[in-house]
């Protein structure tokens, strides 16, 4: 599907701008993708590869195993094959505790350390049940305090700009649990 | 809440350090490691990301997502849905920080304490960026066949639209 939509917003893309006369702006951010996409991995490498580390000496010294067990009824209720105390289980709990705390560079090379582990179980050539999972979970993060958002409403002068934040909660897990839910549904329509 | 915000990084970082050394391991060593294994995962993700903002870049620059707004607005207008949203929640799972952008551009031109900007806030607290998240994390392992992934999360993505706006309209 990430393939079809890629054609789609490609094509369209041009033909808009073939219509609504656009086109110099429109080839000019495409030939800027290239600078940009370079940008970004050295603006957020460093920092991803820095967490990889920590992540590194955290399970060396078995601290993941700890904080999994912790999260360990939570995980195998969401992940059918992930076994407790499996690399696969530490790898994920710690992916979940960054992303809890908003810690967005933190999280992604955690769980895609994840996604390799989940990977050796896979058997299939495509996406397994799992590794969707983990993917929609953390497309649909939960987060303590969105702290970004709350400067830059401030910065235009809300006149209370922590408010969002229950409502940002209800919204996060009710989003949560609907990919959840589809997931497990999918999963379940797949076996049939 | 600022001061969580503030320490968890570095309550988070001693804390890992302190551990290691207490449970005698390298911590240095396996730093390296870590950090070495890491970098090969950033090198891996440069392809998926590569594709990602190019085709952002032309959806945004063509002005493309105004005509398909433009396209949903019957219906939009019927739902009294205000239509800087609806360009918004179109953008939210394709772009982090072009949503971002527009977030702040609904909050100056609408007012930050307005419908519309808590609203966005909302949808841009509760959920992530969609097309990064999957291609970053397939990408990452090689998988093309993303089979339901997709589905799954832009279904997401739609059910934080529709309760975003209406926590907004019942709290505010």
């Amino acid at each position: 599907m990430l393939n079809y939509i890629w054609i789609f917003m490609m094509i369209i893309s041009f033909v808009s701008a073939a219509i609504t006369g656009r086109m110099d702006e429109t080839l000019q951010a495409f030939l800027d993708s290239g600078k940009k996409t370079f940008d970004f991995v050295l603006s957020v490498g460093g920092i991803m590869a820095m967490w990889s580390g920590f992540m590194a000496v955290a399970e060396k010294s078995c601290l993941t195993e700890k904080i999994s067990f912790f999260l360990s009824p939570v995980i195998s209720l969401l992940f059918s094959n992930v076994k407790k105390k499996s690399p696969a289980a530490r790898a994920i709990s710690m992916n979940m505790v960054a992303n809890f705390f908003g810690l967005a560079n933190a999280a992604t090379p955690l769980g895609i350390q994840a996604m390799k582990e989940l990977d050796l179980l896979n058997k299939g050539k495509g996406a397994s049940h799992d590794m969707c999972m983990l993917a929609v979970i953390n497309s649909a993060s939960i987060q303590l305090i969105p702290s970004t958002l709350i400067a830059m409403r401030s910065a235009a002068g809300s006149a209370n700009p922590g408010e969002i934040i229950l409502p940002i909660w209800i919204a996060s897990v009710i989003t949560a649990a609907s990919g959840i839910i589809a997931v497990k549904l999918c999963g379940a329509g797949e076996k049939l | 809440m600022r001061i969580i915000s503030q320490y968890a990084i570095p309550v988070m970082v001693v804390f890992i350090i302190a551990y290691g050394f207490l449970k005698k391991t390298d911590v240095y060593g396996a730093f390296a490691e870590g950090a070495s294994s890491g970098l090969r995962s950033v090198v891996n993700i440069i392809p998926p990301v590569l594709g990602l903002f190019a085709a952002i870049g032309v959806f945004r620059a063509s002005g493309a997502m105004e005509l398909l707004a433009a396209l949903l607005r019957p219906v939009t207008n019927f739902l009294n849905i205000p239509e800087s949203l609806v360009s918004f929640a179109l953008l939210r799972p394709v772009s982090g920080s072009g949503s971002l952008a527009m977030a702040n551009d609904i909050f100056v031109n609408e007012g930050v304490d307005s419908f519309a900007a808590k609203t966005a806030s909302v949808m841009m607290g509760s959920t992530e960026t969609t097309f990064y998240t999957l291609a970053v994390y397939f990408g990452a392992v090689g998988i093309k066949n993303t089979s339901y992934a997709m589905k799954c999360a832009l279904f997401a993505d739609f059910v934080c639209f529709v309760v975003s706006m209406w926590i907004c309209r019942l709290l505010f």
